[in-house]
């Protein structure tokens, strides 16, 4: 065997960058571009073994531990839409949301976290149409944006007149941000001409609030179907493209968000445009959003890492996150009751 | 740095497994006792050691017993003493054995992993996720073959002392496939480990001791080169798997030439990666990832070799090398790392030296900005682009993380860059088109073919390479037969040599004026020498002259053969009725050919007849055999299915003997012709003239040009020619023992698959010379692995 050098000091490690002075400056938003059906050709091709090989081992290749876990789980609960979508929903539940929107960690564990003045938040709260005004009142001023799942949420089936009529209600509200369903059937019968003009429609309708195309991964069977899906609602002007409602049998998956990611990726080595994406249903561990969070930086890079670009749909995920930076403070197993309830 | 600059960071960071157990299990060993014979912890019995070092720093990890020729002695004789009581010992009872050691080694997997990770180099979550689990799967999956042994192989016992050297690259892994099958079909052990990395083979012995492995089964001798040469030149060894680099390989089958060993070589590769236009793109790109920068590159089977289709090639380059940049060099138990540091200084500046030749040749190799740690034997991954086929990095094993890319235009051009190498282990098809994986697959000359994926391993599927990657299989029913041998022993005749006589001057009775020929590429030839040599009747009189073939006529033959394409890819159904014709053809001349053997053997009319009926007969079966003796379909533990195809060895020599010589000629010649070989056959010089009889049954059967080459002549000399003949891909040879012993050696030029008679008779009626021994010599297994799903 070769010499070896005498003296060392255990094998080094990656030395971590300094943040950024801006790392997210603001991002040009993505205008869609026309109907595309050579490059859907291109980009059919999608292997799902291949895909759930890579979603399985991506979350094994990286681990966040120590002090990076709390960053990171911060970071996630700056990423969330904070979500209620019940029947049942009135608006003081609503009330409920938005007050823990603001205030979303307790203040021991801000101190213990030394976040010092940082705000860290939710990114909006996401509800129906009918609370939207409550919400727009109950954040005023906290920065949460305010996010109204539309055009006959979750199955998206009701008159084109009336899906219209319904976003533009909610953005007269004050919604900023608008989470719509497409018809899962335009894209199981490859429709991709109606499906294109419908998001576009929904685009115009929106004006100035954000667009998110809710694709309803679950009901469109393959991931090809999800990754042309993908791609015809950017072409169609999305500012995010989103996994699920919530209500599908299958919710998000991480083949599903890889997919996706790739399709965001290769919009944007197209046209530039950097589009936003959103996992939701069924996100409800630290862990699992760890996952997503290694998912987009490994995929699409840290950019990506900003509410402007990646949302979390949650409703019990804050509670987790809570529990395990209470144990990150204290070195003790966290109790869900030990946290204020949304 | 604080939360909130971890926050804006968005950093992974250091997240080391812990090494605290394994720095104790290190800390309460004498490693110069680790030599583990019949059962003891042992010194070497001359007192030397060697270090093991960590790649990652170079610091010592232990200074090792290193065993010599009385330590691999020892060894060998408790292996031997172990041998009668370990195989009688039932089936029930060696599954159990082999199902606690996996089990055993379940409970310890994180020391296992942790300690791989130190001694070698590689990151955690490889030894964590794929080294340790499969592994431990190998011995699971052997218990079951160690049960059912008798029932599935009747015939058939475990061959004896095994002899087993391994690489540094999977310790552990590369130890299980090698013991595992030892182990379940009753095999005793002497097993060398690469002196780079003997930690976990030292757990593992503890293990066997606790799991009830009789004293003497296993024995680990620890050491290098001459260790490993102690055990390959023992003559108390029964059978030598290696695996290891071709270079050694080669030297090992020279080794045991002649001396009866039973030889399995697992070797290197230069595998293709063909990503087709039609392919998912960011899939390939993984799949690259998973190929040539698993361990650092340094795996027998990486996808080293990237040959993309010309349209897609610069998109999937530029997603090749933006995904080469996210990859992270670090500490091999840091679960954030994906590339460690290469197994040694030496590895690494193998790996520098080649990288600096093939750009001298014209590669231009792009690296990623990447960190490198300080200390450790680290090399960044790199893209090797305008590499011809010529250049260094096309041709040679790197055996480090080096991906040379070449393009090409279509299919058929796909396969010939794919194919134009030495080696054949592996190889990777990435097409979202099934007719196209599925066409390409089998043209490929590779012992695994993985469709969309790459570097999957199961034990029920067999591995193992063509051509120099190797011969024999790991793993799965072909996997198994390299530890089995027949428990009735033939009673050998010792073959001795013709003596070639004068002609005699006396003119002949019965002497008719016929010149028989070479029978090459369909015609019959005169042999190029212009020379002949005259044949004995049963009294020793001339009864004709033969042609006296040379090594021109064997190159002749061998080109003739190699063009005989279409009776390869003919249907199996098709080359059942050629055969069926070649039975039906020689069974009309039946009287003819017996009067022909009483002549030349002096055996009775009747035994004569039988021998001429048994002939037609097993055409008749191997006709019959050619669409029936078909591969399998694995089913591994993950969605996919494994087809394991038995695809024809290619160009097989065959050296036939004096013994029932039609018998003997047709016996080999028909199972290789059933499984679409071509055949280059030196049928015994003493009765030359049945099979000069012969061709002309061959010529009114149908059969294409170059499927049957007959070449008379001297067989030593013949067979000689065809070991030394790198366009040759099988040879078997049933001769005295020094033309068997050279012709194993000489084969070591290219690997051919070798089987020899070792100098004895073989009885054409009995298991040894039947037509299913040499049905399962006429194929190569090819393992094809086709994930699923939509």
């Amino acid at each position: 065997m070769s010499s070896i050098p005498s003296k060392s000091a255990g094998a080094s490690v990656h030395p971590l960058p300094v943040a950024a002075a801006n790392p997210s400056p603001e991002i040009p938003r993505n205008p869609g571009v026309a109907l595309d059906l050579g490059w859907l050709e291109e980009i059919r091709h999608v292997n799902r073994s291949a895909l759930e090989r890579r979603a399985a081992t991506i979350t094994k290749r990286r681990s966040i531990k120590g002090d990076n876990q709390a960053a990171w789980l911060l970071r996630a609960t700056s990423l969330m839409d904070l979500t209620t979508l019940n029947s049942d929903d009135t608006d003081d539940r609503v009330r409920r949301l938005c007050a823990k929107a603001i205030n979303p960690l307790r203040e021991d564990l801000r101190k213990g976290l030394d976040l010092g003045d940082e705000l860290i938040h939710p990114a909006a709260v996401c509800v129906y149409h009918p609370f939207v005004a409550t919400a727009v009142k109950a954040l005023e001023g906290s920065g949460v944006h305010v996010a109204a799942v539309s055009t006959a949420f979750p199955h998206g089936l009701a008159p084109l007149s009336s899906r219209l009529e319904e976003i533009r209600a909610s953005v007269a509200d004050g919604a900023d941000e608008i989470d719509i369903v497409i018809r899962r059937g335009l894209v199981l019968g490859g429709h991709w001409q109606e499906l294109y003009d419908e998001v576009r429609q929904f685009r115009e309708a929106c004006g100035e609030a954000h667009l998110k195309v809710i694709l309803g991964t679950g009901d469109l069977t393959t991931l090809r179907n999800v990754m042309l899906a993908s791609m015809v609602a950017m072409m169609a002007g999305a500012d995010f493209i989103k996994t699920s409602t919530g209500k599908e049998s299958v919710n998000a998956t991480l083949p599903v968000g890889l997919v996706m990611t790739r399709a965001i990726r290769a919009y944007e080595e197209r046209t530039g445009y950097k589009i936003g994406f959103k996992p939701a249903g069924g996100i409800s561990s630290a862990k699992a959003a760890l996952d997503w969070l290694i998912l987009i930086r490994e995929e699409l890079g840290r950019r990506w890492l900003e509410p402007d670009l990646f949302r979390f749909g949650a409703s019990s995920l804050l509670t987790d996150i809570e529990r395990q930076l209470e144990h990150h403070v204290t070195g003790r197993y966290s109790a869900a009751y030990r946290h204020a309830m949304a | 740095m604080n939360i909130l600059d971890r926050y804006h960071a968005m950093e992974y960071g250091p997240a080391p497994e812990s090494r605290a157990e394994a720095d104790a299990w290190l800390a309460a060993h004498d490693f110069s006792k680790a030599l583990f014979i019949d059962g003891k912890w042992r010194k070497a019995s001359g007192g030397a050691t060697f270090a093991t070092h960590e790649p990652a720093t170079g610091k010592l990890l232990a200074n090792v017993a290193e065993a010599n020729n009385a330590d691999v002695d020892a060894a060998v004789a408790a292996a031997r003493r172990a041998l009668p009581k370990w195989r009688a010992t039932s089936g029930y009872q060696r599954a159990r054995v082999l199902y606690a050691i996996a089990r055993a080694m379940q409970r310890h997997s994180r020391l296992f992993a942790v300690l791989e990770s130190l001694d070698n180099g590689k990151p955690i979550r490889e030894s964590r996720d794929i080294d340790v689990p499969l592994a431990i799967r190998h011995f699971i999956h052997h218990a079951g073959w160690a049960q059912s042994l008798e029932k599935e192989f009747p015939v058939e016992q475990g061959v004896g002392v095994c002899g087993q050297i391994i690489p540094w690259n999977f310790p552990l892994l590369m130890l299980a496939w090698k013991v595992a099958p030892a182990l379940a079909t009753g095999c005793t052990i002497v097993l060398k480990p690469a002196e780079f990395t003997p930690l976990t083979s030292i757990l593992f012995a503890e293990i066997c001791e606790k799991a009830g492995v009789p004293r003497g089964v296993v024995n680990i001798v620890q050491g290098g080169p001459e260790t490993g040469a102690a055990i390959v030149n023992h003559p108390g060894i029964d059978k030598i798997a290696f695996t290891g680099s071709s270079e050694v390989g080669k030297i090992i089958r020279k080794a045991t030439a002649g001396s009866g060993k039973k030889l399995s070589l697992e070797l290197g590769g230069k595998s293709a990666f063909i990503v087709f236009e039609d392919a998912d793109l960011d899939s390939a790109v993984e799949g690259l990832v998973d190929g040539i920068w698993f361990n650092q590159g340094q795996v027998c089977c990486a996808g080293s070799r990237l040959l993309v289709q010309e349209g897609i090639a610069e998109a999937f380059l530029a997603r090749v090398r933006a995904r080469m940049a996210k990859l992270r060099l670090g500490d091999p138990l840091d679960k954030n790392t994906d590339i460690g540091p290469l197994v040694d200084r030496t590895q690494l500046d193998r790996v520098r030296s080649l990288i600096a030749e093939g750009e001298r040749q014209g590669a231009s190799c792009w690296r990623p900005e990447a960190d490198v740690p300080a200390t450790g034997w680290y090399h960044l991954p790199v893209l090797a682009a305008n590499v011809a086929p010529a250049n260094v990095l096309a041709q040679e094993e790197v055996f480090g993380p080096v991906l040379a890319a070449m393009t090409f235009r279509d299919h058929a051009e796909a396969v010939e860059l794919a194919n134009n190498t030495r080696y054949g282990l592996a190889a990777s098809v990435w097409s979202e088109n099934v007719n196209v994986a599925l066409h390409v697959a089998p043209q490929l000359k590779a012992g695994v073919v993985w469709i969309n994926a790459t570097n999957m391993f199961d034990a029920a599927c067999g591995f193992g390479g063509y051509r120099e990657s190797g011969f024999g299989r790991e793993g799965g029913r072909e996997g198994l037969r390299e530890y089995l041998a027949p428990i009735v022993k033939p009673k050998p005749g010792r073959i001795e040599p013709f003596p070639f006589a004068k002609a005699s001057e006396e003119a002949v009775q019965d002497f008719i004026d016929r010149t028989p020929k070479l029978f090459i590429g369909g015609k019959q030839v005169r042999p190029d020498s212009g020379y002949s040599f005259p044949v004995p009747d049963r009294k020793g009189n001339q009864i004709g002259e033969v042609g006296l073939g040379s090594r021109k006529d064997i190159r002749d033959a061998v080109s003739a053969a190699r063009a005989a394409k279409g009776w390869a890819g003919a249907t199996a159904y098709n080359r059942a009725q050629v055969l069926y014709f070649l039975a039906e053809n020689l069974s009309v001349r039946a009287d003819e050919f017996g009067a022909r053997i009483s002549a030349l053997t002096g055996a009775s009319g009747r035994v004569a007849q039988a021998e001429v009926d048994a002939s037609v007969e097993r055409i008749f079966a191997a006709a019959g055999m050619a669409d029936k003796f078909e591969g399998r379909v694995h089913q591994p533990p993950s969605r996919a299915v494994t087809l394991a195809l038995h695809e024809p060895v290619g160009v097989l020599g065959v050296v036939a003997p004096d013994q029932q010589p039609l018998l003997g000629l047709v016996t080999m010649i028909a199972p290789a012709l059933a499984m679409g070989n071509a055949v280059v056959a030196v049928p015994s010089a003493r009765h030359a003239l049945i099979a000069t009889d012969l061709y002309q049954v061959f010529e009114t059967s149908d059969l294409p040009a170059g499927a049957v080459n007959i070449v008379t002549g001297k067989p030593s000399e013949l067979a000689a020619v065809l070991a030394r003949h790198d366009d040759v891909d099988g040879l078997w040879i049933v001769a005295d023992a020094e033309t068997c012993r050279i012709a194993e050696a000489e084969s070591a030029g290219n690997l051919k698959r070798v089987w020899t008679s070792q100098g004895y008779a073989v009885d054409w009626n009995s298991e040894q010379g039947s037509l299913e021994t040499f049905l399962s010599k006429a194929v190569e297994v090819k393992n094809v692995w086709v994930p699923y799903g939509d």
